[in-house]
C-alpha cells in the first residue's frame, strides 16, 4: 500500500510501486484529467506537479511520488492557476483539448517561478508539451495574458 | 438510463471526492439507440421534439443532438449556433449531445454518418437552421394561441417568447406546441438579422477542456472493466502464426490472453499490468508479403506507374499539342508518407453481452464503427450501440475503425465484461493508415509572361479504393483529385491527371487529403513558372484570376497584410501560394529569414474567404491549427519503411511541431459568399508550397520533395 498526498488529501493505493503515477491516477484512482499520450516523457499530456514542479507522470514511478505533494489538473488551484485558466478561457485556447490539462499544468508551474516570462522563456518551458491541434500561438498569448493578470493588469 | 450517463456520474462522484467537486462532463449521449431519434429526445409528454436534432423540454431544457463528432474542430458549438440562431435561444442554453448511429444523422455531403471532408457546417447549414426555425414557429404559434394574438406580432429571444408586456419561456408552451402540426416549410432569417451566427461566443466545450473535465474515449470506465494491451504484428499486414502465453499469464493482474487476427492481447485488471505482461509473450508471426517492403520499393512502384496515361481530373484546350510544339519546363515532385499521430492514442471500450454490443469510442465514423463491431461480434448492426465520445484528435485517423474491430474481437472472449483496449504510442505510429506517398510529374509552357500550358500527372495509392470502392469510377478517386480538379487558375491549355498505384502500405485520409499533395506540386511549380517568366509570383497568379474575384481578393489581401515584396531586404524572403478547397478560398504568404544553412520561418499570413464565418474566432483557430498540421509534413515529418516495418515509433522520431518552431500565424477573414464553405482542413495544404517558395526566394534552391528538410535545408 502506498500513500499519496494527492491534491491536498491523503490517498492510499495498492498499485505496484513501479507503476507509473499516470496509470495510478487514471486507472486506480479514476482521475482521468491527466492524459496518456506517449508513455516516454515526449509529449507532456501527463504533466502533474510533484512538490510544485512539473513532471511527466508517465515515467514517474509511484514509489517516487510517495510522501510528496502530487497536484493534478483536478486539484490545481491558487492565484497562478486561476490566472492561467481564466487566460485560457479568454484566449479560447483548446481545440480537441486532450493536451490542455498538461499545458495548463506546465504553464502554471512556469508562472509560479517566473511571473513575467519572455517568448523565449515560454518556448523553453512549454517545449515539452505537444499540441497536435496546433494551439501554440494561443498558448503563448494566454501565458502572457495570465502574467499580466498576475501583475494586476488586465 | 443510458450507460454513459451512469459512467459519467460514477466518475463524477469518484473525482469529486478527490478533487473537491466541479462539473465533470458537459456532453452526454443521445439516449436509446433502439428508439427513433425524435422519441429519444422527447422525455415526457410535455416535450416538443419536431425533428431528430432538437427537443424543447417541458422542464426548461433544450437538447440538441449534434450529428457530427467533436474532435477539436468546434462542431459542437458551431452547429449549436446554427440551431440557436433560428430557434431563438442562446447557445449557452442548449445541452449538446453526440448522436447515436441513425439514418437521420447521415452527412448529406458524404452519404454516411461521417465527420470529415470539412463538410459539417456546409451539410448542417440549411438542415439545422430549419430544425430550429420549425421549433420556433411551433412554440410561437402555441404562445400566440394562448394569448390570442397574431403569431407575427410575437418576438423570440433567449428562449423567451414576448408580445407587448407578456412573456412566456419555451418550457411553458412546449407541451401545447407539441400538439400542433409540424410545419412543412419555415421561413429562415435573412443574413442581416443574424444574432448568433458570426458573433463572438466562447466554445461550449472550452472551459471544461482546459480544466480536464471532459471525457474522451480513453477515459471511459465501466464496472468490473478489464484493460487490454496489444502486441500487434510488427510487419504491416502480417498475421499471428502461433504464440505461447504461459509466462504472460503468470504476471500480476493478468486475467486472460487472447489471440486476434493480427496480434495478441493481454487482459488485466489495470492497463499497465497488461502492457507489462506483453513482454512475457512468445509469438511467431506470419509476416506476409510486406516483409520485404521498404521505402525505396514504394518510390519505385510510383515511378514505374508514371508511364501510364492516367485518368483526367481537369482539362482545357490541348496541352499535349502545346508540349509537342514547344519544349516545356519540367519538374518532378514527391511527398513522403505521414502518420496522423492523434494525441489521444487509439482506444476502444467494448462489451459483448446477451443484449447486444456496446462500444464506447472516439470516432469520426460511428456508422463504420457499428458495422465492424457487428462483424467482429457476429451480430447484426442494429444490435450494436455506438456511444461516441469526444475525440482527442482525429485528422482522419478516426475515420478508420480497425481498433474498434480489435476491441470487440477481444471483448467477445470475455462476454459480458467491458474491455478497454488502449494502444501504445508505438502501436499508433507503426500501425496507422498513412498519408499516401505521391509523385507528381509537372510540365508547363510560358508565353508572353503567362502560363500557356500546364500539366500534372499525380501518381499515388488510392485510399477510397479500399474504404469506399464504389466511389472510384473510371480510374478517378474523387478525393485523390482534390487540389487539382478544383484548380482556380485560368490556363488555356490544361491537363491534370491521376494514376492510382498501390504500394503495399495501407493509406488513409489525412487532414486535407490530396489537396495537400497536389497543392505542394502545383503551387510550387506555378512558382517555378513565375520565376522562369521573370514575374512577381503574386502578380503572376493574379493574372490568372480575372474570373475568380474571391480568389483574387484573398491573394491580394494576404500579400498586403504580409507586407509582400518581390525583393525584400537581404536575408529575408517571401513565398506565396493560393487555392480553393472545400468551397473556401485561401491564400498564404510565408516569410522566412536566414540563408541556406539555416532558414527561420518568421511568419505565416493567411487570407481566407469561407463565404460566411459561422463562428469567426474558431475559423481563425482552425486556420492556425491547420497551419501547424501543414508544418508536420512540410518541415521534417515522414514515415519510412524497412523490412515491412515502420521505422518511426514515437514523438522523438516522428516529430510534430513544438511551440518554439511555430511562428506567429496571422489569419485575415473575408466573408465573400452567401453560405459557409469548409474550414477544418483549409489551413493545411498551402503551408508546404508557400514555405518552399519562400526558401527558393531566399536561397535559390528549389526543393521538390516533402519533407523540405530532406532537400538540404535546415530549419531553425
Amino acid at each position: 500500500m502506498t500513500t499519496l498526498k494527492l491534491n491536498g488529501r491523503s490517498v492510499d493505493t495498492d498499485a505496484a510501486p513501479d507503476t507509473p503515477l499516470l496509470w495510478v491516477l487514471r486507472d486506480h484512482l479514476g482521475m482521468v484529467g491527466t492524459k496518456f499520450g506517449c508513455g516516454a516523457a515526449l509529449c507532456g499530456a501527463c504533466t502533474v506537479h510533484l512538490d510544485g514542479e512539473p513532471v511527466r507522470s508517465c515515467v514517474t514511478p509511484l514509489s517516487a511520488a510517495a510522501g510528496r505533494a502530487v497536484t493534478t489538473i483536478e486539484g490545481v488551484d491558487g492565484k497562478v492557476a486561476a490566472a492561467v485558466l481564466s487566460a485560457w478561457d479568454a484566449i479560447q485556447v483548446p481545440q480537441c483539448g486532450y493536451c490542455q490539462p498538461g499545458q495548463v499544468m506546465s504553464a502554471t508551474a512556469l508562472l509560479a517561478r517566473n511571473p513575467r516570462p519572455s517568448d523565449a522563456e515560454i518556448d523553453a518551458a512549454m517545449q515539452g508539451n505537444l499540441c497536435r491541434c496546433g494551439t501554440y500561438p494561443r498558448i503563448r498569448a494566454a501565458i502572457h495574458a495570465a502574467a499580466r493578470r498576475l501583475e494586476g493588469g488586465t | 438510463m443510458n450507460a454513459q450517463i451512469d459512467l459519467s456520474r460514477r466518475r463524477f462522484l469518484k473525482v469529486s471526492a478527490l478533487a473537491g467537486g466541479g462539473l465533470l462532463l458537459g456532453f452526454r449521449l443521445a439516449r436509446g439507440a433502439e428508439r427513433p431519434p425524435a422519441q429519444a429526445l422527447a422525455q415526457a409528454n410535455g416535450d416538443l421534439a419536431p425533428n431528430a436534432w432538437l427537443a424543447v423540454r417541458g422542464d426548461g431544457g433544450i437538447r440538441f443532438v449534434c450529428p457530427r463528432n467533436e474532435m477539436g474542430q468546434d462542431v459542437l458549438t458551431s452547429l449549436a449556433m446554427l440551431l440557436a440562431e433560428e430557434l431563438g435561444a442562446a447557445p449557452r442554453q442548449i445541452e449538446v449531445l453526440q448522436a447515436e448511429v441513425d439514418p437521420a444523422y447521415v452527412n448529406g455531403l458524404l452519404g454516411a454518418q461521417i465527420t470529415g471532408g470539412s463538410t459539417s457546417v456546409r451539410d448542417a447549414w440549411d438542415k439545422l437552421r430549419q430544425a430550429g426555425a420549425t421549433a420556433r414557429v411551433m412554440l410561437v404559434a402555441a404562445a400566440a394561441a394562448q394569448w390570442q394574438v397574431p403569431a407575427a406580432e410575437c418576438t423570440v429571444a433567449d428562449g423567451v417568447i414576448r408580445h407587448g408586456n407578456k412573456q412566456l419561456p419555451f418550457a411553458a408552451v412546449a407541451a401545447a406546441a407539441a400538439k400542433l402540426p409540424v410545419p412543412a416549410e419555415v421561413p429562415l432569417k435573412p443574413r442581416a438579422q443574424f444574432g448568433v451566427i458570426g458573433r463572438p461566443l466562447p466554445r461550449l466545450d472550452g472551459a471544461a477542456k482546459s480544466r480536464g473535465r471532459v471525457l474522451y474515449g480513453i477515459d471511459v470506465a465501466a464496472p468490473d472493466m478489464l484493460y487490454a494491451a496489444l502486441l500487434p504484428c510488427p510487419v504491416l499486414g502480417g498475421r499471428l502464426a502461433r504464440f505461447d502465453a504461459a509466462a504472460a499469464e503468470k504476471r500480476p493482474g493478468v486475467r486472460k490472453v487472447v489471440a486476434i487476427d493480427d496480434g495478441v492481447a493481454v487482459l488485466a485488471d489495470h492497463w499497465w499490468q497488461a502492457r507489462q505482461a506483453l513482454a512475457g509473450l512468445e509469438v511467431e508471426w506470419d509476416e506476409g508479403p510486406a516483409a520485404t517492403l521498404d521505402s525505396a520499393a514504394i518510390q519505385a512502384a510510383l515511378e514505374a506507374a508514371a508511364e501510364q496515361p492516367g485518368a483526367v481530373a481537369k482539362q482545357a484546350g490541348n496541352a499535349a499539342a502545346e508540349f509537342a510544339k514547344a519544349k516545356p519546363i519540367e519538374a518532378r515532385y514527391t511527398a513522403q508518407m505521414l502518420a496522423h499521430a492523434t494525441l489521444e492514442p487509439q482506444n476502444c471500450t467494448a462489451r459483448v453481452g446477451g443484449d447486444g454490443v456496446d462500444v464506447w469510442v472516439s470516432t469520426q465514423f460511428p456508422q463504420g464503427a457499428r458495422d465492424i463491431a457487428a462483424k467482429a461480434a457476429g451480430v447484426k448492426p442494429e444490435q450494436v450501440r455506438i456511444h461516441a465520445q469526444l475525440i482527442g484528435g482525429g485528422f482522419g485517423r478516426r475515420l478508420e475503425v480497425d481498433f474498434v474491430g480489435q476491441a470487440v474481437a477481444i471483448a467477445r472472449e470475455v462476454a459480458g465484461k467491458s474491455v478497454k483496449l488502449i494502444w501504445t504510442r508505438e502501436d499508433d505510429v507503426r500501425h496507422d493508415f498513412y498519408r499516401p506517398p505521391s509523385l507528381h510529374l509537372m510540365r508547363g509552357i510560358i508565353a508572353d509572361g503567362r502560363v500557356r500550358a500546364f500539366s500534372q500527372k499525380m501518381i499515388s495509392p488510392s485510399i477510397t479504393a479500399r474504404m469506399f470502392p464504389d466511389a472510384v469510377k473510371d480510374g478517378i478517386d474523387a478525393f485523390m483529385v482534390e487540389g487539382a480538379a478544383n484548380l482556380v487558375y485560368d490556363i488555356p491549355h490544361l491537363d491534370l491527371r491521376t494514376v492510382i498505384q498501390e504500394v503495399g502500405v495501407r493509406v488513409g485520409y489525412w487532414r486535407s487529403v490530396s489537396n495537400a499533395l497536389n497543392a505542394f506540386a502545383i503551387e510550387s511549380f506555378v512558382d517555378e513558372l513565375a520565376h522562369a517568366a521573370g514575374r512577381d509570383p503574386v502578380a503572376f497568379r493574379l493574372a490568372m484570376l480575372d474570373r475568380q474575384p474571391r480568389q483574387r481578393a484573398v491573394l491580394e489581401r494576404a500579400a498586403k497584410e504580409a507586407g509582400w515584396k518581390t525583393k525584400p531586404a537581404r536575408g529575408r524572403a517571401f513565398g506565396c501560394a493560393s487555392m480553393e478547397c472545400y468551397d473556401t478560398h485561401v491564400a498564404l504568404v510565408a516569410q522566412v529569414a536566414g540563408g541556406a544553412g539555416r532558414v527561420k520561418l518568421e511568419r505565416l499570413t493567411f487570407a481566407v474567404d469561407p463565404g460566411i464565418a459561422v463562428h469567426p474566432d474558431q475559423v481563425i483557430a482552425q486556420m492556425q491549427g491547420g497551419a501547424v498540421t501543414g508544418l508536420i509534413g512540410a518541415l521534417r515529418g515522414k514515415i519510412t519503411i524497412k523490412g515491412g516495418r515502420v521505422e518511426q515509433s514515437n514523438f522523438h522520431d516522428f516529430a510534430i511541431p513544438r511551440i518554439a518552431e511555430v511562428p506567429p500565424i496571422d489569419v485575415h477573414v473575408i466573408e465573400g459568399g452567401d453560405k459557409p464553405g469548409g474550414i477544418g482542413e483549409v489551413g493545411v495544404p498551402l503551408v508546404a508550397p508557400a514555405i518552399a517558395n519562400a526558401v527558393f526566394a531566399l536561397t535559390g534552391t528549389r526543393i521538390r520533395a516533402l519533407p523540405l528538410a530532406d532537400g538540404g535545408v535546415a530549419f531553425a
